[in-house]
């Protein structure tokens, strides 16, 4: 069984996202230690809350530079909900604080008049070339948004007042704005594929 | 474009399912961690989970129960009942659920929604409101499962909670509720044009019909409990029933 590292940046719903690797057939353990952040062959950086709340935790825990590192070297890496945005340099949510900044851009507030935050089942549309994301449907719950994705990541969009980024992959890096643990079979079959690349991928 | 949620609700005492009318006369249905997966399987979009024993052992046992849920279910859970502190939220977050609802706690001290929302996320926090109808017009919210008329008015309230980092409104009429004459849909209307934050319906479901109407007056979510737990119908009917009236369900 594959050991993945979930990645403790506070109060995440760490019991679904543990639950979901399991059921995919993983081997989580959960740390928030900067060397298993380095080592780990795959690893998973959950989140809900704010981006300042867990960039608070991220930083104090040393694990900002281990991160980045992982991330910018492509090493397999899921980052669920808000875990999505702290690879950007910032939201709207918590103004002046540097998020990791592995990818340009700032996420916003939902507009146009839809109920916000946006909890619920939407559509999923992978975008041509993606290797892991497909089509369906997926849970969110979030606020705060990416309105297109960096170059030299393929995304999936959905739409909610507009179209925003419902995931991006490059390489063996995943991050979905909403919760695959949460997505039924759909969600699980993502993780597999998640799971299969990362393991296949070179170190 | 969300599509409508159907949220099958577990009312739990003893680690067992149960489900009496306006919160009386309560019968088994059956395991807690079978009827998720069983209603998972029917393609329930999200189970919620009540925690209606309402005393310390009570607590312990509900605990058992998420965490037994959460191994057999890939859908946000949704679990109140009781609860009265931010650790007590935590708990039950670590133990599996996605979103904590309050109900009493939050009318005795509003300040709770503010701590858990900045601590969890406004998404995370979830405010139960019982709202029973009121002789002269409106809607009074109630407390202690009933037991307690508290002056408050259900509208007002509903958008202060919102206001105060709720996330989503889980709105029970205790007029309707478990007597299955369908949603209190004036209810569903004063209140989700009040809010931005998403509306749950709950209280008096009976039919897929039911279920179009709360959407139609507002509702961006339907909860019910006894129709699914004695098999008298099941999601994927409701389902097909609800998107050939034109409410976009996922399939």
């Amino acid at each position: 069984m594959m050991e993945v590292v979930v990645i403790r940046t506070g109060t995440a719903n760490i019991a679904s996202v543990l639950a979901g690797l399991r059921r995919a057939g993983a081997a989580p353990r959960v740390s928030s230690d900067p060397l298993d952040v380095q080592a780990a062959r795959m690893a998973v950086l959950p989140g809900v809350g704010t981006v300042s709340a867990a960039m608070e935790r991220i930083d104090g825990a040393g694990l900002a530079d281990p991160l980045r590192r992982r991330l910018s070297a492509g090493r397999p890496t899921l980052c669920v909900c808000l875990g999505l945005q702290l690879l950007a340099g910032g939201s709207e949510e918590s103004p002046g604080v540097e998020a990791l900044g592995v990818v340009p851009g700032t996420a916003t507030r939902f507009s146009g008049g839809v109920r916000v935050p946006q909890l619920g089942w939407n559509r999923v549309e992978a975008g041509e070339g993606c290797r892991l994301l497909r089509d369906g449907h997926a849970y969110f719950a979030n606020s705060y948004k990416l309105d297109a994705a960096p170059e030299g990541w393929c995304a999936a969009t959905s739409d909610h007042g507009g179209r925003f980024v419902a995931a991006m992959e490059r390489g063996s890096v995943l991050a979905c704005q909403f919760h695959p643990e949460l997505s039924g079979a759909w969600g699980l079959d993502l993780i597999g594929r998640w799971l299969e690349a990362g393991g296949e991928a070179p170190c | 474009m969300l599509t409508v949620r159907i949220i099958p609700c577990l009312d739990v005492r003893g680690g067992r399912v149960v489900k009496g009318v306006k919160f009386k006369g309560l019968r088994d249905a059956g395991s807690p961690p079978d009827l998720a997966a069983e209603y998972e399987r029917q393609g329930a979009d999200e189970i919620t989970l009540l925690d209606v024993s309402a005393t310390p052992e009570g607590r312990g046992t509900a605990l058992e129960t998420v965490r037994a849920v959460r191994e057999r279910l890939a859908l946000p859970l949704t679990v109140g009942g009781g609860v009265s502190t931010e650790e007590h939220a935590g708990a039950l977050l670590d133990a599996g659920a996605d979103k904590v609802g309050v109900n009493t706690a939050a009318v005795r001290r509003p300040a709770l929604l503010e701590e858990m929302a900045a601590r969890f996320g406004c998404q995370c926090t979830v405010i139960a409101i019982d709202a029973a109808a009121r002789q002269d017009g409106g809607w009074e919210v109630v407390a202690l499962s009933g037991r307690e008329r508290t002056g408050l008015d259900a509208v007002a309230w509903a958008r202060e909670a919102a206001s105060r980092g709720a996330g989503e409104i889980l709105l029970t009429s205790w007029d309707r509720d478990g007597t299955k004459s369908g949603y209190d849909l004036d209810l569903i209307r004063a209140i989700s044009t009040e809010v931005e934050v998403p509306v749950i319906a709950s209280g008096g479901a009976a039919s897929a019909g039911h279920m179009v109407e709360a959407v139609r007056a507002g509702a961006d979510a339907v909860l019910a409990a006894s129709i699914f737990h004695y098999g008298e119908t099941t999601v994927a009917d409701l389902k097909r029933i609800m998107a050939d009236s034109g409410v976009e369900v996922r399939t």
